[in-house]
């Protein structure tokens, strides 16, 4: 039987999936051991008994100074940035890629241009941003914005020009308005490429928003990882990386989840 | 009084003429099939009937009036695909048909729910109540063109034009939307554009087969000339007039 055609069975491929984690673990643990049996007080790979216990600290005992739980502060403060990043793009992506999907003049005059500002490295304006919004909120959002836009720009108009023009023909028969078909055929197709879009884009967001964070910043995860790596305290930073992972990944599940019971059309044709 | 007058149409891509010279008058009510080879500007005519396409020369009135620039509400059409829209379900497909003439696409309140008790009046009709509320995915080829010829007719078209709409259909399937279609014409009197590469089909539904061909070729350019409309055949009576003529003319009537 070809390798194509073999199954793993329910039992095994719920092992698969969960093995590769279990030997990254195990290899941690053991290169962990190594280490701390040659050097007690060895820092760079703290036992995981020793990253528990941190984790156990950082989620509940306020901070000695602000008498704040900074782990929290800085989740809230990264998500709130993050979140305002994504949306922003997300709506101005919509509506710019529906603008460009359905009119040829708006084609004509901002594709090629959307083509080139994305081929800018968002990382290389960060000083730019800096400068001109200054260091508070508004640069780290702008710079997410910035990064994931134009990707989503691309995407969605992409995706709007791919709607058969049978489909567009027929709703001009109807009646319809420029404007209807905009909002009546075109956004509700648009809007699961719009969460694919989303989900797709998640990964540069936190790239962009622990970048901006790690360069100036009070708060937020990612200025605690680098304001934490001075001293070398891997146990948080390791902490604090799990706990992004953890969000990002809820994160692209839910979107998964609201893609499939928003959008029943979608399940048997996509 | 010919209601679709089409004058002396050119529609040529480029330096590549498509169609030439087609000239054709129809009456209202008429159900005309058009036929033809593969690349032999049928489906370009049913484009330019329906003004998604703009003719190089010439130009096609609906009832006498000008000339239309783009596909609207006097047009309906149901293509062999993608006519009705995945997103809704069912009834709103059907519904569509008349609100998307509205500001926003759409009916509020009392309007609303008048508007889908007609949609399923017509979904009844059309033998589609029972998956009012499924999405068209989940339908059959033959049910999604039932539901894109009922959702094009609630729109109230002056003229239906079909674009091989039963070419992906299963023969047994076929015939029924026949049946289908004849019913519907019979109801609403509607004049009706039908490409089909199906001459049985063509002749069958057809009040008249206009047959799309080159008339000239050249053997070293075969692109150089447009086709145009070589036979217009009347095809009722199973495309037989002639005998009728006879019968009519030359056999003695009792007085």
């Amino acid at each position: 039987m070809r390798l194509i055609n073999q199954k793993p069975g329910v039992a095994f491929a719920a092992f698969l999936t969960a093995l590769p984690f279990a030997l990254a673990l195990i290899a941690y643990a053991i290169g962990s051991d190594i280490r701390l049996s040659a050097n007690p007080s060895d820092k760079l790979l703290p036992a995981p008994s020793t990253i528990l216990s941190t984790a156990e600290r950082l989620l509940t005992e306020p901070d000695k100074r602000s008498e704040q739980i900074l782990f929290w502060k800085d989740t809230w403060a990264s998500l709130v940035r993050l979140l305002l990043g994504v949306g922003i793009s997300a709506f101005l992506g919509t509506v710019v890629g529906l603008l460009i999907g359905l009119l040829p003049h708006v084609r004509s005059t901002l594709a090629g241009f959307v083509a080139v500002l994305s081929m800018i490295p968002p990382l290389a304006l960060l000083p730019i941003l800096f400068i001109v919004f200054g260091l508070g909120e508004l640069s780290k959002v702008v710079l997410i914005i910035i990064g994931i836009l134009p990707f989503l720009i691309r995407d969605l108009s992409s995706r709007v020009l791919e709607i058969p023009r049978e489909m567009i023909v027929k709703a001009e028969t109807l009646g319809a308005t420029s404007w209807v078909i905009a909002i009546r055929v075109a956004l509700p197709q648009l809007m699961p490429r719009l969460i694919q879009a989303v989900r797709l884009s998640l990964g540069p967001a936190w790239l962009f928003l622990i970048a901006a964070e790690a360069i100036a910043a009070d708060q937020g995860l990612g200025y605690r990882i680098f304001l934490v790596r001075r001293y070398l305290a891997m146990d948080v930073i390791l902490t604090y990386v799990i706990w992004i992972t953890a969000l990002a990944f809820v994160m692209d599940w839910g979107l998964r989840v609201l893609s499939r019971k928003a959008f029943p059309w979608t399940e048997s044709t996509l | 009084m010919s209601f679709v007058t089409v004058d002396n149409i050119f529609q040529s891509y480029g330096n590549r003429p498509i169609i030439e010279r087609v000239n054709t008058t129809i009456d209202e009510g008429e159900f005309i099939s058009i036929v033809g080879a593969s690349g032999c500007g049928k489906s370009t005519f049913l484009r330019l009937l329906l003004a998604q396409e703009t003719p190089t020369r010439g130009e096609i009135r609906i009832d006498g009036k000008p000339p239309a620039k783009e596909p609207g509400l006097d047009r309906g059409v149901v293509f062999q695909r993608y006519s009705v829209f995945p997103h809704m379900t069912v009834r709103e497909n059907v519904v569509a048909g008349e609100c998307f003439r509205r500001p926003w696409g759409r009916f509020f309140g009392t309007e609303r729910k008048a508007a889908l008790g007609r949609a399923d009046e017509t979904l009844a009709r059309i033998g589609l109540d029972h998956v009012a509320d499924q999405y068209p995915a989940t339908l059959s080829g033959g049910m999604q063109q039932r539901l894109a010829i009922g959702q094009a007719l609630a729109a109230k078209p002056r003229v239906l034009l079909l674009d091989e709409p039963f070419g992906a259909l299963d023969p047994g399937t076929r015939l029924s939307m026949h049946d289908f279609l004849t019913e519907l014409r019979a109801e609403t009197g509607m004049t009706v554009f039908m490409v089909t590469h199906d001459l049985e089909e063509g002749f069958k539904l057809g009040d008249r087969v206009l047959v799309f061909d080159k008339p000239r070729w050249d053997p070293t350019d075969p692109n150089a000339y447009g086709a145009t409309i070589t036979y217009d055949f009347d095809a009722r009576d199973g495309g037989i007039p002639f005998q009728k003529i006879k019968e009519e003319t030359n056999v003695l009537q009792p007085a």
